[in-house]
């Protein structure tokens, strides 16, 4: 039964792949229907997955269980319920206290990580001997490095024009910022082309069975 | 019209055609392009192997099914190369469905090491919610943070805990990221703030962003990006896997977009669109 469970499975991912591929030559009803499947599934896959899988064991089952002990989780569970109000224009204000409490928290708790670690790290390292070094390749790299992180910010300098030598510094600053943007994009390509492959190997290893998945 | 006008003009299709050719040949065929090992590869595989003898080690599955195919493969590799090395490893995720990418890889890697026991060998905690908030938490209190296992078996109970409180009670993470909460964050807090190695595997995406951090301050030891790092690593462990297969595929398609984006720009030359005025 259980194989029989699996094939069909096999065969709907089979199916419903080629109905997204659909769209690579032009828009169609069955890209539609593949599209609004997924949304759907999605959706109903998350609520409940959030309900059995965060709520219950984090809020629900310690509630029932202890409730004395896990007091502190009502103040959450009231909070999460002020975020639902956005459902209802009337009250949706009120879901405004639980964000800012967020939004507060998070900030409050990344100023310091994302400065310590952002700034203050990533400047330490950039600042350094650029005539000290192993070989002419590290010296080198140390070179690109500290002009590539000068005229890079340079560029970003807004309250002086960019004439004259600062104009220069920062022309050499869009260089390094276009190389680091290829280098994004390659990357991205890279990752698209990846997730073409991971459906291919299901097209042809679990659907077809001509390569090993 | 010119041959360069024509190719200028070509249907898109044709070049999607092009691309899944491109893909599936070498899926069928291997062609064994050569794989250099990168120096963020070797690093992530250098602190693996050179840890202590009965190593604590956390792993981090901060991915879902969307990016399954870049990351599994480096999630499979350092569970293969933990487990040969008989360390005992934690698994934890910030993304709710890296609890089911744990399990499967998990299960993948059961078929080469039947003999490592849930609970002895590894454990899985998990998902929780709050990225750094998390991660802050497992800092000081694991317990805290995860009181129960992912099948909600309490902490106490698990062999595998019984010396773990919090993360300076493991010799290095490795986080498998593909966004936010991911490894930028296990780098803030985890090494940055209570000062355990961290090393990691991330999406192509993600790469560029995350590399600033394989600094002399080894905020982030060394990073496996997107397929090709995948691959390197399971040339260095010496088990060829889905990644290193893939690879063929991966520059094949890149040849075929270089090509056109070759044709591209000398067809854009030779018609003479670069004097049109642009608006």
């Amino acid at each position: 039964m259980n194989f029989i469970m699996d094939r069909i499975g096999v065969w709907m991912g089979a199916a419903l792949t080629f109905a997204i591929f659909s769209f690579l030559y032009k828009d169609n009803p069955i890209y539609k229907i593949a599209e609004q499947i997924f949304v759907g599934i999605s959706a109903g896959y998350w609520f409940i997955y959030t309900i059995f899988n965060i709520l219950k064991p984090n809020l629900f089952q310690p509630l029932i269980s202890d409730f004395n002990n896990n007091t502190l989780l009502v103040l959450p569970a009231i909070l999460g319920i002020f975020m639902l109000c956005r459902l209802i224009p009337n009250i949706g204000w009120i879901s405004r206290y639980a964000i800012s409490l967020v939004v507060g928290t998070t900030a409050g708790l990344a100023l310091i990580q994302t400065l310590q670690s952002d700034v203050i790290s990533q400047m330490s390292v950039t600042i350094l001997n650029p005539f000290a070094g192993a070989n002419a390749a590290v010296i080198l790299g140390k070179w690109i490095l500290l002009i590539g992180t000068t005229t890079g910010i340079i560029y970003f300098f807004f309250s002086k024009k960019h004439t004259g030598v600062f104009g220069g510094a920062a022309k050499i600053g869009i260089v390094f910022l276009m190389i680091s943007f290829g280098a994004a994009f390659g990357y991205t390509v890279m990752a698209r082309i990846s997730l073409l492959i991971g459906r291919l190997n299901f097209l042809m290893g679990e659907w077809l069975g001509i390569i090993q998945p | 019209m010119g041959f360069f006008e024509k190719l200028m003009k070509i249907d898109r299709r044709i070049i999607f055609l092009l691309i899944f050719i491109g893909v599936a040949i070498p899926l069928l065929v291997a062609f064994n392009f050569k794989l250099e090992i990168t120096q963020p590869v070797r690093e992530v595989y250098n602190l693996i192997e050179d840890a202590d003898d009965g190593a604590y080690v956390l792993l981090s599955f901060d991915y879902g099914p969307s990016t399954k195919p870049e990351i599994q493969p480096m999630a499979i590799s350092i569970l293969k190369h933990a487990f040969e090395r008989d360390y005992k490893v934690v698994c934890s995720a910030l993304w709710p469905m890296g609890v089911l990418m744990c399990s499967e890889a998990i299960a993948s890697v059961k078929k080469e090491y039947p003999d490592i026991e849930y609970g002895v060998d590894y454990v899985n905690l998990g998902y929780k919610a709050g990225g750094r908030v998390t991660i802050t938490l497992m800092g000081k209190n694991i317990r805290k943070a995860f009181p129960t296992d992912a099948a909600n078996k309490p902490i106490s109970e698990i062999p595998i805990m019984n010396n773990i409180r919090n993360l300076t009670n493991f010799d290095f993470i490795v986080g498998f990221s593909s966004g936010d909460p991911g490894l930028k964050q296990w780098i803030q807090v985890g090494h940055d703030t209570f000062g355990v190695p961290v090393a990691g595997g991330s999406t192509a995406v993600q790469f560029p962003s995350l590399s600033p951090y394989l600094n002399k301050e080894n905020q982030l030891v060394g990073l496996l990006g997107g397929l090709k790092g995948a691959a390197e690593y399971e040339k260095l462990i010496a088990s060829p896997g889905s990644a290193i297969k893939g690879m063929d595929a991966q520059s094949i398609a890149h040849l075929v977009i270089i090509i056109f984006i070759a044709i591209g720009n000398i067809g854009y030359f030779v018609t003479g669109k670069y004097k049109e005025k642009r608006i």
